[in-house]
């Protein structure tokens, strides 16, 4: 049995089942940020006092971890379009540079986390360092996953690209929606919580 | 998903000599899934009904040792056989949680929608097998983990199935389990809901056209949508209260907060409201959730057995989606009481009435659609009509709670649970029914005993408005909801405190009537009259066109559709149906 659609698009949707698959699936993820995102709205709003960011947290390092991130995605594209002009080396190459450089944003934040730690400043301290700690770990969780999924594909998941290269280009496109999604997000980040 | 795919195409042809474990209990086909996740489904209901049925005879004979089953509880929930409030309130939360979340949800859309829609498009399976298997277990551990939590220290979670904070944030471990439970079933949801969209997008035979799809199809796309994009605000609301339990936070715990005289040690600069906020943006949707999948089932039986096309499908079609677009912009109608301001109250009052049209719009079609046809009074058929004014008494109930100044009176009373049980229990509940008895056929060969049948449906109908409409008229005097005692500490609900023993008998009468239902449920599998078509109710839709039980990819030949679904008594036919794939 084979499911239709699975590689190739259908004529009158225009999509493949991944591509339609993961758009949905990050249509979810924008309401579980949103909800989050409209939490820290509402508890701000309703909080009498609200530190600035920059006050507490360090703006050269997240500064430094969103070029590491933006960097990372614009591997992730050049991952993919290697794979369209079927050059499986520089795939490899530029995959591998995206979980790279999301393992050294995952280390520069954990510094920074350390670091609050060390000055005593738990998610308990206040509902700023508690919204800080749980949106950045909530989003730190997402990076873990893209790590997982794209070291697959760099490793023990490339064997597809023998058999099935089309299908596999699909794969790297979905991971890619997801990675900019979780890049996306970053971007919301920072400035929320560290400049506004 | 792919792989399997590719796997499948080189075993063809011997797929049944796939392994046990994999043919029934790791199984990728949408049928056994569909099964699984109804018979899970029907078990965590019977368990939820239990649990009920305790809380039922602690509010009629309060302090009164419940007879057999007390002595198996514990000395920590009911000591000497008598329930504590303390266990009383687990009872009350579990059964919400159970009812909701692991019976009847799982049983419409993943054991429905798992089982016949596929079938319905015309489509060799899901879009993505193996998320499918993974949503299953995902519900299966997350089903396990709440039921575990009655073992944790202090017992299960004992705030309400809506866990309001700061009560929630305070409570015993219970409630730790309860929000991993929900991370489980919100994952299950999750991986189910882009499943079913992509599988009705893409996988629909050729000429099924969205505007030819069997309404159910329509009512478990619009409901995969609600849980796709409802239930992650709820999961990002589960994180916060998990932070608030476990990292001290206070996302939920406003500043000088008392408890037991004692202020509690939080930072503060919480809002409560928030947690209420969220939970109900996932749990309005989640209403409709609940009772879209029953207006489709009912649907396909009421077109199958008056013999005649729906009236007006396309407005039905258009309903539901505005239904599901609506359900998003009403959520606080359940928090008129919290203070939040008359202007929003305003709002949302509005749009609660706005809501209530496409409701009525669905429910009048139905209504109307009987008329004029040769009914057949066939189990499935029974319990379709009764959903009709049972689901037309809950939807009117709701509309004084919909405005925000008879809310004031009813708000948390009895009314409100009379009111939303008569939505879900005979409501949703007797659709459910009606489409195992409609589709039984189709899994199994074999029908359900109609005797049988009709004593379960004329037994549980009767007890099913013994016991809920009592409810209306003690919530009119005023008595409220979650009291442990049934209420009887006070003075205005003297008189109506009788209709607690009225109540408690119809509910363990009708848990009786049930058991028509389990011997007939398994009875007929192994003996039940063989059907001797693939067709037996000589209906229209796709499902009916594979061979019965459908094998692994459904369909002999892959069909072409040519017809609009309900083609009943088509002036001229050779038949009083045709099917949706028989060419013009």
């Amino acid at each position: 049995m084979e499911i239709p659609y699975t590689v190739e698009s259908r004529e009158d949707t225009g999509l493949n089942n991944v591509k339609l698959g993961i758009w949905l699936f990050l249509a979810s993820e924008v309401m579980l940020f949103g909800g989050l995102f409209s939490s820290y709205v509402l508890l701000r709003v309703g909080a009498e006092t609200w530190p600035v960011g920059a006050s507490i947290l360090s703006v050269p390092i997240a500064a430094f971890n969103t070029v590491v991130l933006i960097a990372s995605s614009v591997t992730m594209v050049m991952a993919w379009a290697s794979l369209k002009m079927n050059d499986f080396g520089k795939f490899r190459l530029y995959l591998g540079s995206t979980v790279g450089l999301a393992v050294l944003f995952l280390v520069v934040k954990a510094y920074e986390y350390s670091d609050k730690f060390s000055h005593d400043l738990y998610p308990s301290e206040s509902t700023f360092l508690a919204i800080y700690f749980t949106v950045t770990g909530l989003h730190a969780l997402h990076i873990i996953g893209g790590i997982i999924v794209n070291g697959y594909f760099v490793g023990p998941g490339s064997k597809m690209w023998k058999t099935a290269p089309e299908q596999f280009t699909n794969r790297i496109e979905a991971a890619g929606l997801y990675w900019h999604f979780v890049d996306l997000v970053w971007i919301f980040l920072f400035p929320v919580l560290y400049l506004l | 998903m792919d792989t399997v795919a590719t796997l499948d195409h080189s075993h063809a042809g011997h797929e049944h000599k796939a392994s046990w474990w994999r043919t029934y209990v790791f199984s990728v086909d949408h049928k056994v899934i569909g099964i699984q996740y109804a018979i899970t489904a029907l078990v965590f209901m019977l368990f939820g009904f239990i649990l009920m049925i305790m809380m039922r005879w602690q509010i009629a004979y309060p302090g009164q040792p419940i007879p057999w089953v007390g002595q198996f509880l514990g000395d920590a929930n009911a000591p000497g056989g008598i329930m504590l409030p303390e266990f009383y309130n687990q009872l009350g939360a579990m059964h919400g949680t159970i009812m909701v979340f692991l019976g009847v949800v799982p049983l419409a859309v993943g054991g429905f929608g798992n089982y016949v829609m596929p079938l319905q498009i015309g489509a060799p399976d899901m879009a993505f097998p193996r998320l499918n298997m993974a949503s299953y277990w995902s519900y299966f551990v997350g089903g396990v983990v709440m039921l575990l939590s009655f073992f944790a220290q202090g017992g299960a979670a004992n705030s309400g199935w809506t866990s309001y904070a700061p009560l929630s944030i305070i409570a015993t471990s219970g409630q730790t389990w309860w929000l991993f439970g929900m991370v489980f079933l919100i994952t299950s949801s999750l991986l189910g809901s882009v499943n079913f969209i992509v599988t009705i997008i893409q996988l629909r035979a050729p000429g099924l056209t969205f505007m030819r799809l069997p309404f159910f199809v329509w009512t478990q796309l619009v409901t995969a949508f609600l849980l796709l994009l409802a239930f992650p605000p709820l999961e990002s609301a589960a994180v916060l209260q998990l932070m608030d339990r476990l990292a001290g936070t206070s996302f939920f715990m406003p500043s000088g907060l008392v408890v037991s005289g004692a202020a509690v040690d939080v930072s503060g600069g919480g809002n409560p409201l928030l947690w209420q906020h969220l939970f109900w943006f996932l749990a309005h949707p989640e209403v409709y959730v609940l009772i879209l999948p029953a207006l489709g089932i009912t649907a396909e039986i009421v077109a199958n057995n008056t013999r005649k096309p729906l009236w007006g499908y396309r407005v039905m079609v258009y309903s539901a989606i505005f239904l599901g677009f609506m359900s998003f912009l009403v959520w606080a109608h359940h928090m008129f009481l919290t203070g939040m301001g008359t202007a929003i109250s305003a709002f949302f009052q509005t749009t609660t009435m706005i809501i209530s049209i496409p409701s009525v719009v669905i429910l009048s079609a139905l209504v109307i659609s009987l008329y004029g046809g040769s009914l057949r009074f066939t189990t499935p058929m029974l319990f379709a009509l009764a959903f009709l004014p049972m689901f037309g008494i809950g939807g009117l109930t709701g509309l004084p709670l919909g405005l925000a100044l008879p809310d004031l009176h009813l708000h948390d009373t009895y009314y409100v649970i009379g009111h939303f049980h008569y939505v879900v229990a005979p409501g949703t509940i007797f659709a459910l029914f009606a489409g195992i008895y409609y589709w039984f056929p189709k899994a199994t060969g074999r029908k359900m005993n109609d005797l049988l049948g009709k004593i379960h449906f004329w037994g549980t109908f009767v007890c099913m408005n013994g016991i809920f409409f009592p409810m209306l008229i003690q919530g009119l005097a005023g008595m409220n909801r979650r009291m442990y005692d049934g209420a009887e500490m006070y003075q205005h609900t003297q008189g109506v405190l009788v209709w607690n023993g009225t109540i408690l008998t119809f509910a363990w009468v009708m848990g009786l009537f049930q058991l028509f239902f389990i011997v007939n449920f398994f009875w007929s599998m192994k003996k039940g009259a063989k059907v001797t078509s693939d067709n037996p109710w000589k209906a229209t839709t796709l499902e009916w066109a594979t061979p019965t039980p459908p094998p692994h990819g459904n369909f002999v030949t892959p069909p072409e559709v040519h017809r609009d679904p309900y083609e009943y008594s088509v002036p001229g036919a050779v038949q009083d149906f045709t099917p949706q794939n028989e060419r013009r």
